[in-house]
């Protein structure tokens, strides 16, 4: 039987076999490009997790470029919520991890999973709500405007998702006493997300939310919603990296992860990250422990 | 409404701007797409063709799987393909996570039963009218499979290009297995799904309209190739 | 130059499906250069009956002895082709045959000759007409040049003009050494084209005789109820 054969020499077949021959090598070509980088290149990366609402303030499109300059080596960050940062650490699918949960993280560090924690920088939290304030929840006392939502049963948004923000929710909802989650409460809305969706959530109910002031001050879609609580000292989110526990992990980047840590706590590190601003206004407080 | 309007505009400026971030991930959506196409082809196409001319028992739950595979959820896929390609899992040493190839093998598993599931059934009704003809001339199973997949070529492109829509659309799978990392896996869907939890709704609209545009061009591509090549060769 | 051999050969075959019998205990020989024509009504068992004799069916019982597939040919009542020019086509059955380039283009040029559809060549077989579809189907055969042709109701689609000109085909390639085993339900193209006759009802062969003797003198019943539905 000729059909393979005949395709493949008959003249009759000259624009079906230009074709896919120019077919196969665009595939070729793309696929190529697709490959993951050759070993020699790959050295010259390292992947980091860390949380959404880090990079969706901006910092890192700001302090990573100059890390690459410095040392040469490029980084990849992939963001997600605390919880599945630190689980892609775990599986050694990252070789530095950067979050901002201090209790998570000293556990990764315990089990074995990294192998030191380093204080970076802190951020801070704000509650975020309508703008008219129905729940009279204003002020610098985070404990009392929670108490005082509460009171007042207004709709609240929590993003449910095991994050570092949800983390220091649940955390000052306790201080307070109280545990709408636990209750059940109809005005409590779990929507087990991010930090934008649950700020565009809160924005749709005029509900008042547990925000990183990061993700708020470059939030587009605010509606009727304003800052109601900030400053309280209790509102502080430390962040702290974690190198990748490369006994665990033979394929982790260590040397070229150490860097990296190396570089967030020196002078230059610090320097940049207090000099990431928007509209003017700090973001980020770098507080690393000078060795 | 002017939220529409400001996103159309924002649309156009987008484009004629012509963003090199932009074309970066516009570029990397089609390029993981459509290889995920052609690899999803060259193992789908043979197994629905295997399929359409089996005989035996067992040939309808196959169909019956092969059918329901085509809903697969897209997360799901993302999901399973991520623990296979993890550092702690099996295909680990691959380093495919969190890369383009990671992210074409996850959407070649979604789309391969799409278009196994239809060039099976497309296979089937062209080959009912030759089933006697065929047998009359003692065609091997191979042979059948070459003859057929040439006799529907124009039905099998279009499920090819269903396929290709699917993967080029979805972005459960693409955001599991690639990260969305910022200059190296980020792509048209997993972008306006970071714009919109960032809340710049029209930003993601624009991008939603861009590639509602792009898909149509390929389409349209697609559609004035058969129609010349039909006029040739019949 | 034609010495006579027996080209296919069923006994006692027996066919049943789904618990009915679509063929009891058919004996048949074929000699090279008959043209043989098996006459029934529908569902008599005819198509059965040529499907066995060219291998298409195997039956539940009894024998079938017929030439190599290369030695053979088959038009069905509706026309098989492919959705590629008439040429093409014909090169299809060709390599299906097992020709070579160059003789492949050779022979089909010369087969579209034959059946005056050389000015149709390069034109997508779907797009012809029933009655030109099927000539494509006979062009495929005749490139073939097989020493049996099994042809199943191949005019039973076509309006006359058409149905003649592929009697006309049909003949013409006995003609050439071809011979043809056909079935139909059309007594006046049976009386046309046959040399013998072998008539079927009920899945069985009733009558298997000359065409001369069973048109003068039909022994059966059932052949000579057949025939008079024709006269009335």
């Amino acid at each position: 039987m000729n059909f393979p054969h005949e395709l493949m020499t008959s003249p009759k077949f000259r624009v079906q076999r230009a074709m896919f021959g120019a077919l196969a090598s665009a595939a070729l070509a793309a696929l190529s490009g697709l490959m993951p980088a050759s070993a020699a290149a790959q050295d010259t990366s390292i992947v980091v997790s860390s949380t959404t609402s880090t990079e969706q303030s901006g910092l890192f499109g700001f302090l990573l470029p100059q890390f690459t300059k410095s040392s040469g080596i490029a980084v990849k960050v992939v963001a997600l919520g605390t919880g599945q940062a630190l689980d892609v650490g775990r599986r050694g699918d990252a070789d530095v991890v950067f979050v901002h949960d201090q209790t998570a993280e000293e556990k990764f560090v315990a089990e074995g999973a990294g192998v030191e924690r380093v204080a970076v920088m802190y951020n801070d939290f704000v509650l975020v709500g309508p703008a008219d304030d129905p729940a009279k929840a204003a002020g610098k006392d985070i404990v009392a405007g929670l108490k005082a939502v509460h009171a007042a049963k207004a709709a609240f948004v929590s993003r449910g998702d095991k994050s570092g923000t949800h983390a220091a929710e649940l955390r000052y909802w306790k201080q307070a006493s109280l545990d709408p989650a636990g209750e059940k409460a109809a005005w409590y809305r779990d929507t087990g997300s991010g930090m934008g969706p649950a700020l565009n959530t809160a924005a749709a109910m005029n509900a008042y939310l547990l925000a990183d002031r990061g993700t708020w001050l470059s939030f587009k879609n605010r509606q009727n919603l304003k800052i109601i609580v900030e400053g309280d000292s209790k509102l502080f989110n430390q962040y702290g990296v974690i190198l990748v526990n490369p006994k665990k992990h033979p394929h982790v980047k260590a040397v070229a992860g150490q860097k990296f840590i190396d570089w967030l706590v020196s002078a230059e590190g610090q320097g940049t990250i207090a000099a990431y601003k928007i509209g003017g206004e700090q973001l980020f407080f770098p507080n690393a422990v000078k060795k | 409404m002017s939220l529409l309007a400001d996103s159309f505009g924002s649309a156009l400026t987008l484009l004629a701007s012509a963003d090199a971030t932009l074309a970066e991930i516009t570029w990397l959506s089609l390029r993981v797409s459509a290889t995920a196409t052609l690899l999803a082809a060259a193992l789908g196409l043979p197994l629905g063709a295997w399929v359409a001319l089996a005989r035996g028992g067992w040939r309808q739950s196959v169909i019956v799987v092969l059918n329901a595979a085509m809903g697969l959820p897209p997360v799901v896929v993302g999901l399973v393909v991520y623990l296979l390609l993890s550092r702690s899992g099996p295909l680990g040493t691959l380093g495919w996570l969190f890369t383009p190839t990671g992210m074409v093998m996850a959407q070649t598993v979604l789309i391969t039963p799409i278009i196994a599931a239809l060039a099976r059934q497309t296979i089937e009704d062209a080959h009912a009218p030759l089933a006697d003809w065929f047998a009359s001339l003692g065609l091997t199973t191979t042979q059948r499979v070459v003859t057929l997949l040439h006799e529907a070529r124009f039905s099998l492109a279009v499920v090819l290009l269903a396929g290709f829509g699917r993967a080029i659309a979805e972005v459960g799978a693409v955001m599991m297995v690639g990260g969305n990392i910022a200059g190296s896996t980020r792509v048209m869907t997993t972008t306006i799904a970071l714009e919109t939890s960032k809340g710049d709704l029209p930003l993601a609209l624009a991008l939603g309209m861009l590639l509602v545009t792009l898909v149509l061009m390929v389409n349209g591509g697609a559609q004035t190739l058969k129609r010349w090549m039909e006029r040739r060769h019949g | 130059m034609a010495e006579t051999s027996v080209l296919l050969g069923l006994a006692g075959v027996t066919v049943s499906r789904d618990g009915a019998q679509l063929l009891a205990d058919v004996q048949l020989t074929v000699t090279s250069g008959e043209r043989v024509v098996v006459l029934g009504a529908n569902g008599a068992g005819k198509s059965t009956l040529l499907k066995v004799a060219n291998g298409v069916l195997v039956p539940d019982h009894g024998r079938v002895d017929s030439p190599p597939r290369t030695a053979q040919a088959h038009v069905f009542q509706r026309p098989a082709v492919l959705a590629r020019s008439v040429f093409a086509n014909v090169q299809f059955v060709l390599a299906a045959h097992g020709v070579d380039e160059p003789e492949r283009s050779a022979r089909a040029k010369r087969a579209l000759l034959a059946c005056d559809l050389a000015s149709l060549r390069d034109r997508p077989a779907r797009t012809l007409s029933g009655g030109e579809q099927q000539r494509l189907a006979l062009a495929g055969a005749w490139a073939c040049e097989p020493a049996l042709l099994f042809a199943d109701e191949p005019t039973a689609n076509l309006a006359p003009v058409s149905a003649r000109a592929i009697e006309q085909l049909l003949l013409r390639l006995h003609g050439n050494g071809t011979t043809l085993v056909m079935t139909t339900h059309n007594v006046a193209q049976a009386r046309r084209m046959a040399t013998r006759i072998v008539f079927v009802d009920g899945g069985r062969v009733v009558e298997d005789r000359s065409a001369d003797e069973f048109f003068d003198r039909p022994e059966s019943a059932a052949a000579r109820a057949y025939l008079e539905g024709e006269t009335l």
